[in-house]
């Protein structure tokens, strides 16, 4: 970590000293993200890079503003999530927060973010929640909610002629979640779901929920699950022939650095929905090579940490537009305002919900012979536009919206 | 096989308490907390004063009945589950809801500490650590833990009608009476007859069985009381933090007790509190080094281990030929 | 849902052949705890992290000297074995004469250290690892698909169990391990060496541990975090067995696969608790466990 966020008392007692005299042409983020378990590959340190990266190009710098980058790591604990969130506001003066992956601790933050006025632009977690019952005028969801992914997997498989659909789901909320919003969008396409299997978080072994998923005879086997539970289940679905067998595997919730971690050969054939691939125009390509040429291990950029870049971009603009960051609730409804428009997801707006609007991607990953190369991973299936990739406001449960 | 006729127990208090030492102790460590939030951020000593609770109510099983949990986590967590659930749907005010919490925790203490007791030694470690593998599964699934997403935006409410627990500082000071009363309990316990039998038991409980006593019973009782107590600090973590998530209910978290009260030392009245302290403050404010947090705990605990058994208070305390 | 009782037989066989298969995973480590608690009284809690070690070895043996599987599966228990001596000669020897639980506290420490260290530098999504050529593809059945390997997982894993089971019941070296762990002193007076033999019982335990390992590389992804979760389960299944039992392990182990298999039919959202529940109920009716002898 190049900035630690080591605090001691002393330290604490001259930043809040120091604070009075600095203000107005200063902004501080904090990158709070897991920085080494379960989502360090999707997240981490490569959304505080995406981060530095957008500082560097936004030209806020030549503007006169000082822009300062802090990191931690939540380890995927809710109450440490909140307890760094309230130190960053309270003693690092910190005023917008971004990341933070895993449902659980973004859901912990957006209250401490409301409760101080700062501004979370939550580019990680998955829940729609945060733009539903949760949502708070401090808070934008920027690159993905389980609503979209599901949605937009269920949907258009559905109606390319995988009408009947099997599902894996952990067993656990938002397992449930991801299962409920993709049967919803498959029904409303004219499919129907065959079958259901519930297995527990963390299951070494999916021989057994496959097989019972390959003798549904359904023509879609949906994975409502995430991470390990995911990349397992793709690998021995390919030990048992699932795919050659004819059934198309479908992942709801799948990042790039998964399909990497796995290989192709065992990936190959899956189906999902995201929001960002690298490799879809010569803006993306140039934003990934710098920023592969910067990681420690050269990965490309997950849609995550494009998200984190993005959704900074915008910020800064809506800072500069207001001249200080002080009032969090202002600066995000002047992002509202503002349509969106940067390299990575194109033009774009900001919902009253805080839902990021932009269109999201179908994807297959390749055969081993169809790749040329590391990271040449997906084929693009289908695009769903902006207006249909996310939950129409009328069915938001979001108090911010007037119906 | 006979497993515990071993040499060394896992506790070694050999010197005799001076209750005068304890009291100026006991006094000096209150009036550091009181005035601590002047020095430390507040919400830091909160976290810190819950896990300093947990680790003493932990220390009452395995410092003084001689029994290692490795699933005190269940306790913690069903707890601040119970707590967050009761503050928030059932809307009750938070005193309320942290007593009921502890209760609940100490009912579950009940059923598993009957089926843990029946083994002793490291049996007694792989059962609570395979019975808290339940309760964290009953967590995950049932509905109104809500998954991973935990139980969120618990209203802090108003202690007993009056006391605002939404301000930072008056909330600190309902914390520490919370934890001062929970640490007086535990020293009440120990220095009864009650107390007196349970150390018999862990000295030699052959003897204690021929001397008519039904040690089941008292490691039952036991049991439960470290249960409950463990409760009251996790049910007022939840209070503190807002949320009530499965990190509390999952099995590292029974390693950390265990790494905490074997840093402060094990089997003595002060430890566990130095040793939270000391864990709380590493994990806050090592944070920034994020991947290395779990290994530098590792290294610790295998340093403990091989060369400070007795830990911080133990050692300071042997220094001065004292037990504290 | 699935019909609950509209399974036909054969779907079910072709379940709890799956789950035997499975049961070989938790034999093959439960043994390897049976065997070093025998000798040393310690209940290694290292043994999930050894297990992931020993994945990782053949991860690199492939990437790094092009070593395939069948190397990899001679190669990385004989290196997690030699790290396993390390750990006993420099850390857990200083121990003896110390409650046991000191054994725990330290082996849950190493455990701490070796996951984070692997975590920091692979991440957590994991490494390939592909089923070798050999063993690819798969048979079927009539009732259902069983790829090679699964097959070759079962046989492979009876083997080693067996030979295990015979090499401490049947062998003169069995006996002087057994006695032993009766009788530390006696065995001395005849001459034998017995700390040396407690090395060599730890490294042994241990690879069975990485050959564990290996054999779930193809299968699972290699991740630092695989044995972490998976090994509670496994000290579930120690205790039904009774903890002194060699026998008790490997015969548990298996058993207890294929009750995790049923469970998977007919109840899947239990199939991770179940076996604690089981363990529950054994402690309830048998406290040492159903091979053990009373402690």
């Amino acid at each position: 970590m190049r900035t630690s966020i080591a605090v001691t008392a002393l330290a604490a007692a001259l930043a809040w000293a120091g604070s009075a005299a600095a203000q107005n042409k200063t902004i501080k983020i904090g990158s709070l993200s897991d920085q080494s378990s379960l989502y360090a590959d999707i997240g981490g340190p490569g959304s505080t890079l995406a981060a530095q990266m957008a500082v560097e190009d936004s030209g806020m710098t030549a503007k006169g503003w000082k822009i300062d980058v802090i990191s931690a790591d939540h380890q995927n604990k809710p109450d440490v999530g909140v307890s760094i969130a309230r130190q960053w506001f309270d003693v690092e003066k910190v005023d917008v927060i971004v990341d933070v992956p895993n449902s659980g601790v973004a859901l912990a933050v957006n209250n401490v973010v409301k409760e101080k006025n700062k501004v979370f632009l939550n580019s990680g977690a998955g829940t729609s929640d945060l733009t539903g019952k949760a949502c708070t005028p401090n808070t934008i969801h920027w690159t993905y909610d389980t609503y979209a992914l599901a949605n937009g997997t269920g949907t258009a498989l559905t109606k390319s002629g995988g009408d009947t659909w099997f599902f894996l789901t952990a067993d656990y909320a938002f397992g449930a979640a991801l299962e409920r919003d993709t049967t919803n969008a498959v029904t409303k396409a004219g499919g129907k779901v065959v079958g259901t299997v519930r297995h527990p978080l963390n299951s070494p072994d999916f021989s057994s929920f496959l097989l019972q998923a390959q003798t549904s005879k359904a023509k879609v086997i949906g994975l409502a699950n995430a991470g390990g539970d995911t990349t397992n289940a793709v690998k021995q679905a390919s030990e048992f022939g699932i795919t050659q067998g004819g059934q198309t595997l479908a992942a709801l919730l799948l990042f790039i650095s998964d399909v990497h971690a796995l290989g192709l050969n065992a990936a190959q054939g899956l189906t999902f929905t995201e929001t960002f691939y690298w490799d879809m125009n010569d803006q993306t390509r140039a934003f990934a090579k710098k920023f592969a040429s910067k990681m420690k291990n050269g990965n490309m950029p997950t849609m995550v940490q494009a998200g984190v870049y993005s959704a900074l971009l915008h910020y800064f603009k809506a800072v500069d537009a207001l001249g200080s960051a002080e009032d969090g609730a202002k600066v995000v409804a002047k992002m509202k305002e503002m349509p969106t428009d940067d390299p990575l997801f194109g033009k774009g707006t900001i919902r009253e919900d805080g839902r990021k609007i932009h269109p999201a991607y179908l994807f297959q990953v390749k055969k081993p012979s169809e790749s040329k190369g590391p990271w040449d991973y997906y084929i693009t299936k289908a695009t769903i536009p902006a207006d249909q990739a996310f939950r129409p406001l009328s069915e938001s449960e979001c108090p911010l919206v007037k119906k | 096989m006979s497993v515990d006729s071993v040499s060394e127990t896992i506790t070694a208090p050999v010197e005799v308490a001076n209750p005068r030492d304890e009291q100026i102790v006991f006094l000096l460590m209150t009036l550091a907390l009181i005035v601590a939030p002047l020095f430390a951020y507040p919400f830091f000593l909160m976290q810190a004063l819950c896990f300093a609770l947990f680790a003493c109510a932990f220390n009452l099983l395995v410092g003084y009945v001689g029994l290692l949990s490795f699933g005190h986590a269940m306790f913690l967590g069903s707890a601040g589950y119970f707590s967050a659930h009761i503050a928030k749907v059932w809307g009750w005010p938070p005193e309320l809801a942290i007593i009921a919490a502890a209760i609940g925790a100490g009912v579950i203490g009940v059923v598993t500490g009957a089926l843990a007791i029946r083994r002793q030694g490291i049996y007694f470690s792989m059962i609570t650590l395979a019975l808290s593998q339940m309760i964290y599964f009953f967590c995950l699934q049932a509905p109104f833990t809500h998954g991973e997403d935990g139980i969120q935006a618990v209203p802090q409410g108003k202690m007993l009608g009056f006391i605002d627990l939404s301000h930072q500082m008056t909330l600190y000071y309902v914390v520490l009476a919370i934890f001062l009363f929970g640490f007086l309990a535990i020293h009440r316990i120990i220095n009864s007859p009650f107390g007196e039998i349970l150390k018999a038991i862990r000295e030699n409980e052959p003897r204690a069985i021929s001397l008519g006593y039904k040690t089941d019973r008292y490691k039952l009782a036991a049991f439960v009381l470290s249960a409950t107590l463990v409760g009251l600090a996790g049910a007022t973590k939840a209070i503190v933090a807002q949320n009530a998530s499965l990190t509390d209910v999952h099995w590292s978290m029974s390693g950390e007790v265990v790494l905490m009260t074997l840093v402060g030392g094990l089997g003595t009245v002060f430890g566990p509190v130095v040793g939270a302290f000391v864990i709380v403050a590493m994990q806050n404010y090592l944070a920034g080094f994020g991947q290395w947090v779990t290994v530098i705990q590792g290294v610790i605990f295998v340093a403990c281990v091989l060369a400070f058994r007795r830990g911080i208070v133990g050692e300071i305390a042997h220094m001065f030929k004292r037990s504290l | 849902m699935i019909p609950l009782l509209g399974i036909s037989t054969q779907a079910l066989f072709g379940q709890l052949l799956l789950g035997l298969i499975n049961g070989a995973f938790y034999a093959l480590l439960s043994l390897g705890l049976a065997v070093i608690f025998g000798m040393l009284n310690i209940i290694n809690f290292a043994h999930g992290a050894l297990y992931m070690v020993g994945a990782f070895c053949a991860y690199f043996l492939l990437n790094l000297l092009g070593l395939n599987y069948w190397f990899a599966l001679i190669i990385s228990p004989l290196v997690v074995g030699a790290l396993g001596m390390i750990i006993e000669r420099t850390m857990l020897q200083r121990l003896a004469g110390l409650d046991h639980l000191y054994g725990l506290l330290l082996t849950f420490g190493l455990a701490l250290i070796i996951q984070g260290v692997f975590q920091n530098y692979f991440g957590s999504s994991g490494l390939p690892y592909a089923i070798p050529r050999e063993l690819a593809g798969g048979t079927n059945l009539g009732f259902m698909f069983l790829p090679n390997y699964r097959s070759w997982v079962i046989i492979f894993s009876l083997i080693v169990c067996l030979a295990t089971w015979f090499m401490i019941e049947k062998t003169r070296l069995g006996a002087y391990l057994r006695a032993a762990t009766e009788n530390p002193a006696l065995v001395r007076a005849f001459g034998i060496n017995v700390p040396r033999m407690v090395t060599l019982t730890y490294g042994f335990g241990v690879a069975l541990a990485a050959l564990a390992g290996v054999l779930a590389a193809p299968i699972n992804q290699v991740r630092p975090l695989m044995g972490a979760d998976f090994i509670i389960v496994v000290f579930a299944v120690v205790v039904i067995g009774g903890m002194g039992s060699i026998l008790g392990s490997i015969v548990t182990g298996f058993l207890l696969g294929l009750i995790e298999g049923l469970t998977k039919v007919f109840y899947p959202e239990a199939s991770n608790t179940v076996v604690f529940v089981i363990m529950a109920i054994v402690l309830l009716v048998k406290p040492a466990g159903l091979f053990g002898r009373t402690a």
